[in-house]
Protein backbone atom coordinates (compact mmCIF):
# COMPACT_ATOMS: atom_id res chain seq x y z
CA UNK A 1 0.00 0.00 0.00
CA UNK A 2 1.42 3.38 -0.93
CA UNK A 3 0.61 6.58 0.85
CA UNK A 4 0.23 9.72 -1.16
CA UNK A 5 -1.49 11.91 1.39
CA UNK A 6 0.25 13.83 4.14
CA UNK A 7 -0.67 12.60 7.57
CA UNK A 8 -0.92 14.66 10.69
CA UNK A 9 2.49 14.64 12.43
CA UNK A 10 1.52 12.73 15.57
CA UNK A 11 -1.19 10.43 14.16
CA UNK A 12 -1.20 6.84 15.37
CA UNK A 13 -0.67 4.14 12.71
CA UNK A 14 -3.91 2.72 11.37
CA UNK A 15 -4.20 -1.04 10.96
CA UNK A 16 -6.61 -1.82 8.16
CA UNK A 17 -5.51 -5.41 7.56
CA UNK A 18 -6.94 -6.94 10.72
CA UNK A 19 -6.26 -10.64 11.30
CA UNK A 20 -7.12 -11.76 7.78
CA UNK A 21 -10.09 -14.03 7.01
CA UNK A 22 -10.69 -16.31 9.98
CA UNK A 23 -10.27 -20.04 9.43
CA UNK A 24 -13.85 -20.76 10.52
CA UNK A 25 -15.15 -18.47 7.84
CA UNK A 26 -13.17 -20.23 5.10
CA UNK A 27 -14.12 -23.69 6.35
CA UNK A 28 -17.78 -22.85 6.49
CA UNK A 29 -17.69 -21.50 2.97
CA UNK A 30 -16.25 -24.81 1.73
CA UNK A 31 -18.82 -26.87 3.63
CA UNK A 32 -21.63 -24.87 2.03
CA UNK A 33 -20.11 -25.32 -1.40
CA UNK A 34 -19.74 -29.10 -0.87
CA UNK A 35 -23.39 -29.44 0.09
CA UNK A 36 -24.39 -27.81 -3.14
CA UNK A 37 -21.87 -29.84 -5.11
CA UNK A 38 -23.19 -33.18 -3.79
CA UNK A 39 -26.64 -32.43 -5.18
CA UNK A 40 -25.41 -31.23 -8.53
CA UNK A 41 -22.89 -34.05 -9.00
CA UNK A 42 -25.44 -36.78 -8.30
CA UNK A 43 -27.89 -35.20 -10.72
CA UNK A 44 -25.20 -34.87 -13.40
CA UNK A 45 -24.06 -38.49 -12.96
CA UNK A 46 -27.64 -39.72 -13.17
CA UNK A 47 -28.33 -37.70 -16.30
CA UNK A 48 -25.10 -38.83 -17.94
CA UNK A 49 -25.77 -42.48 -17.03
CA UNK A 50 -29.28 -42.63 -18.49
CA UNK A 51 -28.30 -40.62 -21.55
CA UNK A 52 -25.32 -42.84 -22.36
CA UNK A 53 -27.22 -46.02 -21.65
CA UNK A 54 -30.29 -44.99 -23.60
CA UNK A 55 -28.39 -43.31 -26.44
CA UNK A 56 -28.79 -46.20 -28.98
CA UNK A 57 -32.58 -46.00 -28.63
CA UNK A 58 -32.93 -42.19 -28.69
CA UNK A 59 -34.24 -42.36 -32.24
CA UNK A 60 -37.60 -41.48 -33.80
CA UNK A 61 -38.70 -45.11 -33.28
CA UNK A 62 -38.99 -44.23 -29.58
CA UNK A 63 -42.03 -42.07 -30.19
CA UNK A 64 -43.17 -43.60 -33.50
CA UNK A 65 -43.51 -47.23 -32.39
CA UNK A 66 -45.78 -48.96 -29.92
CA UNK A 67 -44.47 -50.99 -26.99
CA UNK A 68 -43.75 -54.64 -27.77
CA UNK A 69 -42.89 -57.55 -25.54
CA UNK A 70 -41.35 -59.76 -28.21
CA UNK A 71 -39.17 -57.22 -30.01
CA UNK A 72 -37.77 -54.72 -27.48
CA UNK A 73 -35.14 -53.58 -30.00
CA UNK A 74 -37.90 -52.06 -32.13
CA UNK A 75 -40.41 -51.16 -29.42
CA UNK A 76 -41.36 -47.52 -28.72
CA UNK A 77 -43.32 -45.53 -26.19
CA UNK A 78 -45.95 -43.89 -28.36
CA UNK A 79 -48.95 -45.12 -26.38
CA UNK A 80 -47.30 -43.88 -23.17
CA UNK A 81 -46.66 -40.44 -24.67
CA UNK A 82 -50.22 -40.05 -25.92
CA UNK A 83 -51.51 -41.54 -22.65
CA UNK A 84 -49.54 -38.95 -20.69
CA UNK A 85 -50.97 -36.17 -22.85
CA UNK A 86 -54.53 -37.41 -22.39
CA UNK A 87 -54.18 -37.80 -18.64
CA UNK A 88 -52.50 -34.43 -18.14
CA UNK A 89 -55.09 -32.70 -20.30
CA UNK A 90 -57.86 -34.01 -18.07
CA UNK A 91 -55.85 -33.15 -14.96
CA UNK A 92 -55.62 -29.54 -16.18
CA UNK A 93 -59.28 -29.52 -17.18
CA UNK A 94 -60.38 -30.43 -13.65
CA UNK A 95 -57.66 -28.83 -11.52
CA UNK A 96 -57.28 -25.39 -13.14
CA UNK A 97 -60.82 -23.99 -12.91
CA UNK A 98 -61.38 -25.36 -9.41
CA UNK A 99 -57.92 -24.29 -8.23
CA UNK A 100 -58.13 -20.77 -9.70
CA UNK A 101 -61.62 -20.08 -8.43
CA UNK A 102 -60.91 -21.58 -5.01
CA UNK A 103 -57.86 -19.34 -4.71
CA UNK A 104 -59.87 -16.30 -5.83
CA UNK A 105 -62.42 -17.01 -3.12
CA UNK A 106 -59.75 -17.37 -0.44
CA UNK A 107 -57.85 -14.27 -1.51
CA UNK A 108 -60.51 -11.83 -2.69
CA UNK A 109 -63.80 -12.80 -1.06
CA UNK A 110 -63.21 -14.67 2.21
CA UNK A 111 -62.77 -12.72 5.41
CA UNK A 112 -59.11 -13.39 6.27
CA UNK A 113 -59.80 -13.11 9.99
CA UNK A 114 -62.53 -15.76 10.13
CA UNK A 115 -61.79 -19.11 11.75
CA UNK A 116 -63.15 -21.00 8.78
CA UNK A 117 -60.74 -19.30 6.39
CA UNK A 118 -57.77 -20.02 8.60
CA UNK A 119 -58.88 -23.64 9.04
CA UNK A 120 -59.13 -24.11 5.27
CA UNK A 121 -55.82 -22.36 4.73
CA UNK A 122 -53.90 -24.63 7.10
CA UNK A 123 -55.51 -27.72 5.62
CA UNK A 124 -54.66 -26.79 2.05
CA UNK A 125 -51.06 -26.56 3.10
CA UNK A 126 -51.34 -29.95 4.83
CA UNK A 127 -52.91 -31.50 1.73
CA UNK A 128 -49.92 -30.42 -0.34
CA UNK A 129 -47.77 -32.62 1.91
CA UNK A 130 -49.91 -35.79 1.73
CA UNK A 131 -48.03 -38.65 -0.03
CA UNK A 132 -49.22 -39.21 -3.57
CA UNK A 133 -49.95 -42.91 -2.92
CA UNK A 134 -52.73 -41.79 -0.54
CA UNK A 135 -54.34 -39.92 -3.42
CA UNK A 136 -54.06 -43.14 -5.42
CA UNK A 137 -56.01 -45.04 -2.75
CA UNK A 138 -58.60 -42.27 -2.64
CA UNK A 139 -58.97 -42.23 -6.42
CA UNK A 140 -59.32 -46.00 -6.52
CA UNK A 141 -62.04 -46.00 -3.86
CA UNK A 142 -64.02 -43.02 -5.13
CA UNK A 143 -63.53 -42.57 -8.86
CA UNK A 144 -62.67 -46.10 -10.00
CA UNK A 145 -65.03 -48.04 -7.68
CA UNK A 146 -67.75 -45.85 -6.17
CA UNK A 147 -68.34 -43.79 -9.31
CA UNK A 148 -67.57 -46.85 -11.45
CA UNK A 149 -65.31 -44.93 -13.81
CA UNK A 150 -62.94 -47.91 -13.87
CA UNK A 151 -59.32 -47.93 -14.93
CA UNK A 152 -59.62 -45.09 -17.40
CA UNK A 153 -58.02 -41.83 -18.46
CA UNK A 154 -60.69 -39.86 -16.63
CA UNK A 155 -60.07 -41.61 -13.32
CA UNK A 156 -56.36 -40.84 -13.62
CA UNK A 157 -57.10 -37.20 -14.58
CA UNK A 158 -59.43 -36.69 -11.62
CA UNK A 159 -57.00 -38.26 -9.16
CA UNK A 160 -54.00 -36.28 -10.37
CA UNK A 161 -56.17 -33.14 -10.32
CA UNK A 162 -56.82 -33.71 -6.60
CA UNK A 163 -53.10 -34.28 -6.13
CA UNK A 164 -52.02 -30.95 -7.68
CA UNK A 165 -54.99 -28.87 -6.53
CA UNK A 166 -53.35 -27.67 -3.27
CA UNK A 167 -50.22 -26.62 -5.15
CA UNK A 168 -52.28 -24.69 -7.72
CA UNK A 169 -54.36 -22.99 -5.03
CA UNK A 170 -51.30 -21.93 -3.03
CA UNK A 171 -49.41 -20.59 -6.06
CA UNK A 172 -52.49 -18.79 -7.44
CA UNK A 173 -53.09 -17.13 -4.08
CA UNK A 174 -49.50 -15.92 -4.06
CA UNK A 175 -49.90 -14.51 -7.57
CA UNK A 176 -53.11 -12.69 -6.56
CA UNK A 177 -51.51 -11.35 -3.40
CA UNK A 178 -48.68 -9.86 -5.47
CA UNK A 179 -51.16 -7.57 -7.26
CA UNK A 180 -51.01 -4.23 -5.43
CA UNK A 181 -54.01 -3.38 -3.27
CA UNK A 182 -54.33 0.07 -4.85
CA UNK A 183 -55.27 -1.50 -8.22
CA UNK A 184 -58.29 -3.10 -6.54
CA UNK A 185 -59.13 0.11 -4.71
CA UNK A 186 -58.84 2.15 -7.91
CA UNK A 187 -61.32 -0.14 -9.60
CA UNK A 188 -63.77 -0.27 -6.67
CA UNK A 189 -63.63 3.53 -6.31
CA UNK A 190 -64.98 3.80 -9.87
CA UNK A 191 -68.08 1.90 -8.87
CA UNK A 192 -66.96 -1.51 -10.14
CA UNK A 193 -68.27 -4.55 -8.29
CA UNK A 194 -65.94 -6.97 -6.55
CA UNK A 195 -66.55 -9.48 -9.34
CA UNK A 196 -65.70 -6.92 -12.07
CA UNK A 197 -62.60 -5.86 -10.15
CA UNK A 198 -61.44 -9.45 -9.74
CA UNK A 199 -62.23 -10.53 -13.28
CA UNK A 200 -61.00 -7.45 -15.16
CA UNK A 201 -58.14 -6.14 -13.02
CA UNK A 202 -56.81 -8.52 -10.39
CA UNK A 203 -56.84 -11.78 -12.36
CA UNK A 204 -55.34 -10.38 -15.60
CA UNK A 205 -52.57 -8.80 -13.54
CA UNK A 206 -51.95 -12.13 -11.78
CA UNK A 207 -51.91 -14.36 -14.89
CA UNK A 208 -48.11 -14.61 -15.24
CA UNK A 209 -47.75 -15.82 -11.65
CA UNK A 210 -50.70 -18.17 -12.05
CA UNK A 211 -49.24 -19.64 -15.26
CA UNK A 212 -45.87 -20.27 -13.63
CA UNK A 213 -47.42 -22.08 -10.66
CA UNK A 214 -49.72 -24.09 -12.91
CA UNK A 215 -46.97 -25.33 -15.20
CA UNK A 216 -44.85 -26.43 -12.25
CA UNK A 217 -47.84 -28.22 -10.72
CA UNK A 218 -48.67 -30.03 -13.97
CA UNK A 219 -45.08 -31.07 -14.50
CA UNK A 220 -45.24 -32.67 -11.07
CA UNK A 221 -48.36 -34.57 -12.17
CA UNK A 222 -46.62 -35.79 -15.34
CA UNK A 223 -43.85 -37.35 -13.30
CA UNK A 224 -46.18 -39.21 -10.91
CA UNK A 225 -46.23 -43.01 -11.07
CA UNK A 226 -47.34 -44.15 -7.62
CA UNK A 227 -51.05 -43.18 -7.65
CA UNK A 228 -51.46 -44.42 -11.23
CA UNK A 229 -50.02 -47.83 -10.33
CA UNK A 230 -52.84 -48.22 -7.82
CA UNK A 231 -55.41 -46.90 -10.26
CA UNK A 232 -54.52 -49.60 -12.73
CA UNK A 233 -52.69 -47.92 -15.51
CA UNK A 234 -52.13 -50.76 -17.92
CA UNK A 235 -48.59 -52.13 -18.03
CA UNK A 236 -48.72 -53.23 -21.63
CA UNK A 237 -50.86 -51.37 -24.10
CA UNK A 238 -50.21 -51.12 -27.79
CA UNK A 239 -52.82 -48.56 -28.82
CA UNK A 240 -53.33 -44.87 -28.15
CA UNK A 241 -56.19 -43.79 -25.84
CA UNK A 242 -59.29 -43.01 -27.84
CA UNK A 243 -61.21 -40.95 -25.29
CA UNK A 244 -61.77 -40.23 -21.60
CA UNK A 245 -63.03 -43.77 -20.93
CA UNK A 246 -60.17 -45.52 -22.69
CA UNK A 247 -57.49 -47.61 -21.01
CA UNK A 248 -54.12 -45.90 -20.90
CA UNK A 249 -50.53 -45.97 -19.76
CA UNK A 250 -48.18 -43.08 -19.05
CA UNK A 251 -44.45 -42.51 -19.38
CA UNK A 252 -43.53 -43.12 -15.71
CA UNK A 253 -45.61 -46.33 -15.69
CA UNK A 254 -44.03 -47.51 -18.94
CA UNK A 255 -40.56 -46.82 -17.55
CA UNK A 256 -41.42 -48.68 -14.35
CA UNK A 257 -42.60 -51.72 -16.27
CA UNK A 258 -39.63 -51.85 -18.62
CA UNK A 259 -37.12 -51.62 -15.78
CA UNK A 260 -38.72 -54.75 -14.29
CA UNK A 261 -37.89 -56.74 -17.41
CA UNK A 262 -34.69 -58.77 -17.30
CA UNK A 263 -33.57 -58.37 -20.92
CA UNK A 264 -30.88 -55.75 -21.53
CA UNK A 265 -32.79 -54.24 -24.48
CA UNK A 266 -35.61 -53.23 -22.15
CA UNK A 267 -33.13 -51.54 -19.79
CA UNK A 268 -31.81 -49.48 -22.70
CA UNK A 269 -35.34 -48.66 -23.80
CA UNK A 270 -36.23 -47.56 -20.25
CA UNK A 271 -33.20 -45.26 -20.11
CA UNK A 272 -34.12 -43.67 -23.42
CA UNK A 273 -37.67 -43.12 -22.19
CA UNK A 274 -36.38 -41.55 -18.97
CA UNK A 275 -34.40 -39.06 -21.06
CA UNK A 276 -37.55 -38.30 -23.05
CA UNK A 277 -39.57 -37.72 -19.86
CA UNK A 278 -36.84 -35.50 -18.43
CA UNK A 279 -36.71 -33.42 -21.61
CA UNK A 280 -40.49 -32.87 -21.42
CA UNK A 281 -40.29 -31.84 -17.73
CA UNK A 282 -37.30 -29.54 -18.25
CA UNK A 283 -39.03 -27.93 -21.23
CA UNK A 284 -42.13 -27.24 -19.13
CA UNK A 285 -40.05 -25.74 -16.32
CA UNK A 286 -38.14 -23.64 -18.85
CA UNK A 287 -41.43 -22.24 -20.15
CA UNK A 288 -42.45 -21.41 -16.58
CA UNK A 289 -39.17 -19.57 -15.96
CA UNK A 290 -39.51 -17.77 -19.29
CA UNK A 291 -43.00 -16.53 -18.43
CA UNK A 292 -41.78 -15.36 -15.04
CA UNK A 293 -38.83 -13.46 -16.47
CA UNK A 294 -40.80 -11.92 -19.32
CA UNK A 295 -43.42 -10.51 -17.01
CA UNK A 296 -41.35 -9.26 -14.12
CA UNK A 297 -43.19 -6.84 -11.81
CA UNK A 298 -44.50 -3.81 -13.60
CA UNK A 299 -45.23 -1.89 -10.45
CA UNK B 1 -42.20 25.27 -1.58
CA UNK B 2 -41.30 25.71 2.04
CA UNK B 3 -42.96 23.47 4.55
CA UNK B 4 -44.63 24.83 7.60
CA UNK B 5 -42.14 23.04 9.82
CA UNK B 6 -39.38 25.37 8.69
CA UNK B 7 -40.03 28.75 10.26
CA UNK B 8 -36.69 30.01 8.96
CA UNK B 9 -37.56 29.51 5.34
CA UNK B 10 -36.50 32.67 3.50
CA UNK B 11 -39.80 33.49 1.82
CA UNK B 12 -41.70 33.86 5.07
CA UNK B 13 -39.32 36.35 6.68
CA UNK B 14 -41.24 39.59 6.22
CA UNK B 15 -44.49 38.31 7.61
CA UNK B 16 -42.92 36.11 10.22
CA UNK B 17 -41.09 39.05 11.70
CA UNK B 18 -44.28 40.89 12.48
CA UNK B 19 -46.90 38.29 13.26
CA UNK B 20 -45.07 35.01 13.62
CA UNK B 21 -47.57 33.61 11.14
CA UNK B 22 -46.69 31.79 7.98
CA UNK B 23 -47.16 33.99 4.95
CA UNK B 24 -49.82 32.37 2.88
CA UNK B 25 -51.61 35.61 2.04
CA UNK B 26 -49.96 35.66 -1.37
CA UNK B 27 -51.54 32.31 -2.09
CA UNK B 28 -54.99 33.27 -0.87
CA UNK B 29 -57.28 34.07 -3.71
CA UNK B 30 -60.88 35.04 -4.25
CA UNK B 31 -63.32 36.96 -2.17
CA UNK B 32 -64.46 36.39 1.36
CA UNK B 33 -67.23 33.85 1.55
CA UNK B 34 -69.87 33.25 4.17
CA UNK B 35 -69.18 31.04 7.18
CA UNK B 36 -72.33 29.06 6.47
CA UNK B 37 -72.35 26.62 3.61
CA UNK B 38 -75.14 27.02 1.12
CA UNK B 39 -75.95 24.30 -1.41
CA UNK B 40 -74.98 21.45 0.89
CA UNK B 41 -73.68 18.21 -0.69
CA UNK B 42 -72.41 16.43 2.41
CA UNK B 43 -73.98 16.97 5.79
CA UNK B 44 -72.10 15.36 8.66
CA UNK B 45 -73.59 15.20 12.14
CA UNK B 46 -71.53 13.67 14.96
CA UNK B 47 -69.67 11.33 12.60
CA UNK B 48 -67.35 8.86 14.30
CA UNK B 49 -65.16 6.36 12.47
CA UNK B 50 -63.96 3.20 14.21
CA UNK B 51 -61.45 0.51 13.35
CA UNK B 52 -62.66 -2.29 15.61
CA UNK B 53 -62.66 -0.75 19.09
CA UNK B 54 -60.33 2.08 18.13
CA UNK B 55 -62.08 5.38 17.51
CA UNK B 56 -60.01 6.98 14.74
CA UNK B 57 -62.22 10.03 14.22
CA UNK B 58 -64.53 11.44 16.87
CA UNK B 59 -67.53 13.57 16.53
CA UNK B 60 -67.23 15.51 13.30
CA UNK B 61 -70.04 17.89 12.39
CA UNK B 62 -69.64 19.88 9.19
CA UNK B 63 -71.19 20.68 5.83
CA UNK B 64 -69.52 20.53 2.45
CA UNK B 65 -70.75 22.84 -0.28
CA UNK B 66 -71.44 22.14 -3.91
CA UNK B 67 -68.84 23.18 -6.51
CA UNK B 68 -66.48 24.21 -3.76
CA UNK B 69 -63.02 22.90 -2.99
CA UNK B 70 -62.82 21.89 0.63
CA UNK B 71 -59.38 21.15 2.09
CA UNK B 72 -58.72 18.90 5.09
CA UNK B 73 -55.46 19.82 6.83
CA UNK B 74 -53.80 18.68 10.00
CA UNK B 75 -50.88 16.66 11.36
CA UNK B 76 -50.36 12.98 10.47
CA UNK B 77 -52.69 10.59 12.27
CA UNK B 78 -55.43 13.16 12.80
CA UNK B 79 -57.96 11.06 10.89
CA UNK B 80 -58.47 13.33 7.89
CA UNK B 81 -57.82 10.57 5.31
CA UNK B 82 -59.96 8.16 7.30
CA UNK B 83 -62.83 10.64 7.27
CA UNK B 84 -62.37 11.26 3.54
CA UNK B 85 -62.50 7.54 2.80
CA UNK B 86 -65.77 7.22 4.67
CA UNK B 87 -67.40 9.69 2.23
CA UNK B 88 -67.51 7.05 -0.54
CA UNK B 89 -67.51 3.99 1.71
CA UNK B 90 -63.97 2.97 0.82
CA UNK B 91 -63.51 2.25 4.53
CA UNK B 92 -65.87 -0.69 4.04
CA UNK B 93 -62.90 -2.49 2.48
CA UNK B 94 -60.99 -2.45 5.76
CA UNK B 95 -62.22 -5.28 8.00
CA UNK B 96 -63.60 -3.92 11.26
CA UNK B 97 -64.11 -0.35 10.04
CA UNK B 98 -67.49 1.23 10.83
CA UNK B 99 -69.06 4.65 10.86
CA UNK B 100 -71.45 6.06 13.47
CA UNK B 101 -73.44 9.26 13.33
CA UNK B 102 -75.06 10.69 10.25
CA UNK B 103 -73.15 11.11 7.01
CA UNK B 104 -75.70 12.39 4.53
CA UNK B 105 -75.21 12.95 0.81
CA UNK B 106 -77.95 15.24 -0.54
CA UNK B 107 -79.95 14.37 2.53
CA UNK B 108 -79.58 10.58 2.15
CA UNK B 109 -77.65 8.67 4.78
CA UNK B 110 -74.99 6.83 2.79
CA UNK B 111 -74.58 4.32 5.63
CA UNK B 112 -78.26 3.37 5.62
CA UNK B 113 -78.68 -0.43 5.35
CA UNK B 114 -80.33 -0.35 1.91
CA UNK B 115 -77.59 1.77 0.30
CA UNK B 116 -75.39 0.02 -2.27
CA UNK B 117 -71.75 1.13 -1.81
CA UNK B 118 -71.17 0.53 -5.53
CA UNK B 119 -73.73 3.23 -6.37
CA UNK B 120 -72.21 5.59 -3.80
CA UNK B 121 -68.75 5.18 -5.31
CA UNK B 122 -70.01 5.78 -8.81
CA UNK B 123 -71.32 9.19 -7.76
CA UNK B 124 -68.41 10.01 -5.48
CA UNK B 125 -65.09 9.37 -7.21
CA UNK B 126 -61.68 9.16 -5.61
CA UNK B 127 -58.10 10.04 -6.50
CA UNK B 128 -55.43 8.37 -4.39
CA UNK B 129 -52.10 9.47 -3.00
CA UNK B 130 -50.07 7.22 -5.27
CA UNK B 131 -51.18 7.38 -8.92
CA UNK B 132 -52.77 3.92 -9.20
CA UNK B 133 -53.21 3.57 -12.96
CA UNK B 134 -54.30 0.13 -14.13
CA UNK B 135 -51.75 -2.07 -15.93
CA UNK B 136 -53.54 -1.37 -19.22
CA UNK B 137 -53.39 1.16 -22.04
CA UNK B 138 -54.15 4.85 -21.52
CA UNK B 139 -57.38 4.45 -23.47
CA UNK B 140 -58.53 1.44 -21.44
CA UNK B 141 -57.77 3.20 -18.18
CA UNK B 142 -60.29 5.91 -19.03
CA UNK B 143 -62.81 3.54 -20.65
CA UNK B 144 -62.80 1.09 -17.74
CA UNK B 145 -65.18 3.00 -15.45
CA UNK B 146 -67.88 3.64 -18.10
CA UNK B 147 -67.62 -0.02 -19.21
CA UNK B 148 -68.11 -1.55 -15.76
CA UNK B 149 -70.97 0.85 -15.12
CA UNK B 150 -72.64 -0.14 -18.37
CA UNK B 151 -72.73 3.44 -19.70
CA UNK B 152 -73.98 3.57 -23.28
CA UNK B 153 -71.76 6.23 -24.80
CA UNK B 154 -69.45 6.80 -27.73
CA UNK B 155 -66.33 5.62 -25.98
CA UNK B 156 -63.83 7.37 -28.26
CA UNK B 157 -65.53 10.72 -27.70
CA UNK B 158 -65.78 10.18 -23.97
CA UNK B 159 -62.09 9.24 -23.68
CA UNK B 160 -61.08 12.33 -25.61
CA UNK B 161 -63.40 14.56 -23.56
CA UNK B 162 -62.13 13.25 -20.21
CA UNK B 163 -58.47 13.41 -21.18
CA UNK B 164 -59.00 16.96 -22.44
CA UNK B 165 -60.69 17.99 -19.20
CA UNK B 166 -57.82 16.44 -17.26
CA UNK B 167 -55.36 18.54 -19.34
CA UNK B 168 -53.67 15.42 -20.65
CA UNK B 169 -55.07 15.00 -24.17
CA UNK B 170 -52.39 16.99 -26.00
CA UNK B 171 -49.65 14.96 -24.36
CA UNK B 172 -51.09 11.50 -25.04
CA UNK B 173 -53.39 11.77 -28.05
CA UNK B 174 -50.95 9.86 -30.28
CA UNK B 175 -50.17 7.21 -27.65
CA UNK B 176 -53.60 6.10 -26.47
CA UNK B 177 -52.69 2.44 -26.99
CA UNK B 178 -49.51 2.72 -24.95
CA UNK B 179 -49.29 1.34 -21.44
CA UNK B 180 -50.25 3.85 -18.77
CA UNK B 181 -47.07 2.86 -16.96
CA UNK B 182 -45.07 4.68 -19.63
CA UNK B 183 -46.38 8.03 -18.34
CA UNK B 184 -44.63 10.20 -15.75
CA UNK B 185 -46.00 10.40 -12.21
CA UNK B 186 -47.75 13.72 -12.84
CA UNK B 187 -49.28 12.44 -16.09
CA UNK B 188 -50.41 9.26 -14.34
CA UNK B 189 -52.17 11.32 -11.68
CA UNK B 190 -53.96 13.36 -14.36
CA UNK B 191 -54.89 10.08 -16.07
CA UNK B 192 -56.39 8.90 -12.77
CA UNK B 193 -58.41 12.14 -12.64
CA UNK B 194 -59.57 11.59 -16.23
CA UNK B 195 -60.53 8.01 -15.34
CA UNK B 196 -62.45 9.33 -12.34
CA UNK B 197 -64.50 11.93 -14.25
CA UNK B 198 -65.29 9.40 -17.01
CA UNK B 199 -68.03 7.87 -14.85
CA UNK B 200 -69.55 11.36 -14.44
CA UNK B 201 -69.41 11.63 -10.66
CA UNK B 202 -70.65 14.66 -8.76
CA UNK B 203 -67.92 14.66 -6.15
CA UNK B 204 -64.19 13.98 -6.43
CA UNK B 205 -62.36 13.01 -3.25
CA UNK B 206 -58.60 13.55 -3.40
CA UNK B 207 -56.36 11.93 -0.81
CA UNK B 208 -53.06 13.85 -0.91
CA UNK B 209 -53.07 13.78 -4.72
CA UNK B 210 -49.75 15.63 -5.04
CA UNK B 211 -47.82 13.89 -2.27
CA UNK B 212 -45.68 11.93 -4.74
CA UNK B 213 -45.32 14.68 -7.37
CA UNK B 214 -42.72 17.40 -8.02
CA UNK B 215 -43.67 21.11 -7.80
CA UNK B 216 -44.33 21.49 -11.55
CA UNK B 217 -46.64 18.49 -11.70
CA UNK B 218 -48.27 19.71 -8.48
CA UNK B 219 -48.97 23.13 -10.02
CA UNK B 220 -50.65 21.43 -13.01
CA UNK B 221 -52.87 19.34 -10.75
CA UNK B 222 -53.80 22.42 -8.71
CA UNK B 223 -54.76 24.37 -11.85
CA UNK B 224 -56.79 21.37 -12.93
CA UNK B 225 -58.59 21.22 -9.57
CA UNK B 226 -59.66 24.85 -9.84
CA UNK B 227 -60.89 24.22 -13.38
CA UNK B 228 -62.81 21.10 -12.32
CA UNK B 229 -64.41 22.86 -9.35
CA UNK B 230 -66.72 24.62 -11.80
CA UNK B 231 -68.51 21.33 -12.39
CA UNK B 232 -67.52 19.13 -9.50
CA UNK B 233 -67.44 19.26 -5.74
CA UNK B 234 -63.91 18.53 -4.58
CA UNK B 235 -62.69 17.47 -1.15
CA UNK B 236 -58.92 17.31 -0.81
CA UNK B 237 -56.72 16.02 1.99
CA UNK B 238 -53.33 17.70 1.98
CA UNK B 239 -50.26 18.05 4.17
CA UNK B 240 -49.23 21.11 2.25
CA UNK B 241 -50.79 24.19 3.82
CA UNK B 242 -49.82 26.39 0.92
CA UNK B 243 -51.74 24.06 -1.32
CA UNK B 244 -54.81 24.33 0.88
CA UNK B 245 -54.45 28.13 0.79
CA UNK B 246 -53.97 28.16 -2.99
CA UNK B 247 -56.82 25.96 -4.11
CA UNK B 248 -59.53 25.70 -1.48
CA UNK B 249 -62.53 27.80 -0.62
CA UNK B 250 -62.97 26.20 2.76
CA UNK B 251 -60.50 24.56 5.09
CA UNK B 252 -61.09 22.12 7.91
CA UNK B 253 -58.33 21.76 10.46
CA UNK B 254 -58.07 18.42 12.25
CA UNK B 255 -55.83 17.39 15.07
CA UNK B 256 -55.30 14.36 17.25
CA UNK B 257 -56.24 14.24 20.92
CA UNK B 258 -54.29 11.86 23.09
CA UNK B 259 -56.52 10.18 25.64
CA UNK B 260 -55.59 8.82 29.09
CA UNK B 261 -54.29 5.57 27.55
CA UNK B 262 -52.03 7.33 25.08
CA UNK B 263 -54.31 6.51 22.12
CA UNK B 264 -54.70 9.20 19.46
CA UNK B 265 -58.16 10.18 18.26
CA UNK B 266 -58.68 12.54 15.37
CA UNK B 267 -61.07 15.44 15.79
CA UNK B 268 -62.18 18.49 13.86
CA UNK B 269 -60.89 21.66 15.49
CA UNK B 270 -62.02 24.41 13.20
CA UNK B 271 -63.78 24.72 9.88
CA UNK B 272 -64.43 27.81 7.84
CA UNK B 273 -63.58 29.85 4.78
CA UNK B 274 -59.91 29.29 3.91
CA UNK B 275 -59.08 32.99 4.01
CA UNK B 276 -60.51 33.33 7.50
CA UNK B 277 -58.82 30.14 8.78
CA UNK B 278 -55.43 31.34 7.61
CA UNK B 279 -55.76 35.00 8.62
CA UNK B 280 -57.98 34.99 11.70
CA UNK B 281 -58.33 31.50 13.19
CA UNK B 282 -60.63 31.31 16.19
CA UNK B 283 -58.95 28.38 17.89
CA UNK B 284 -55.43 28.76 19.32
CA UNK B 285 -54.57 25.23 18.10
CA UNK B 286 -55.27 26.25 14.51
CA UNK B 287 -53.20 29.37 15.04
CA UNK B 288 -50.31 27.27 16.40
CA UNK B 289 -50.47 24.81 13.52
CA UNK B 290 -50.59 27.27 10.67
CA UNK B 291 -47.89 29.42 12.24
CA UNK B 292 -45.66 26.37 12.49
CA UNK B 293 -45.47 26.11 16.26
CA UNK B 294 -46.52 22.47 16.25
CA UNK B 295 -47.40 19.68 13.88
Amino acid sequence: MTTTLDTAPDSAPVDLEGNGQPLVDKTFRWILFLCLAVGIIFLAVLLAYVTIKGWPRLTPTLWENMPSIRRPERAGAQSAITGTLWVIAFTALFALPIGFLGAVYMEEYANPASRFTRFVEINIQNLAAVPSIVYGILGLAIFARALALGQTVITAGLTLALLVLPVIIVSTREALRAVPQNIRHGSLALGATLWQTTWRQTMPAAIPGMATGTILALSRAIGEAAPLLLLGAVSFISFNPTGPFSAYTTLPIQIFNWTKESREEFQILASATIVLLLVILLAMNAVAILIRNRTQKRW
Amino acid sequence: MSEIHEPDAPQSTSDMAMTGRMDVSAALEGVDISETVSNIVFDLANVRVFYGDFEAVRDVTMQIGRNEITAFIGPSGCGKSTLLRSFNRMNDLIPGARVEGLLAYHGFDIYAPDVDPIEVRRRIGMVFQKPNVFPKSIYENVAYGPKVNGMKVNMDDLVEECLTRAALWDEVKDDLKKSAYALSGGQQQRLVIARCIAVKPEVILMDEPCASLDPIATAKIEDLMKELAKDYTIVIVTHNMQQAARVSERTAFFTADVDANGVRHGRLVEYGPTRRIFTAPHDPRTEDYISGRFG
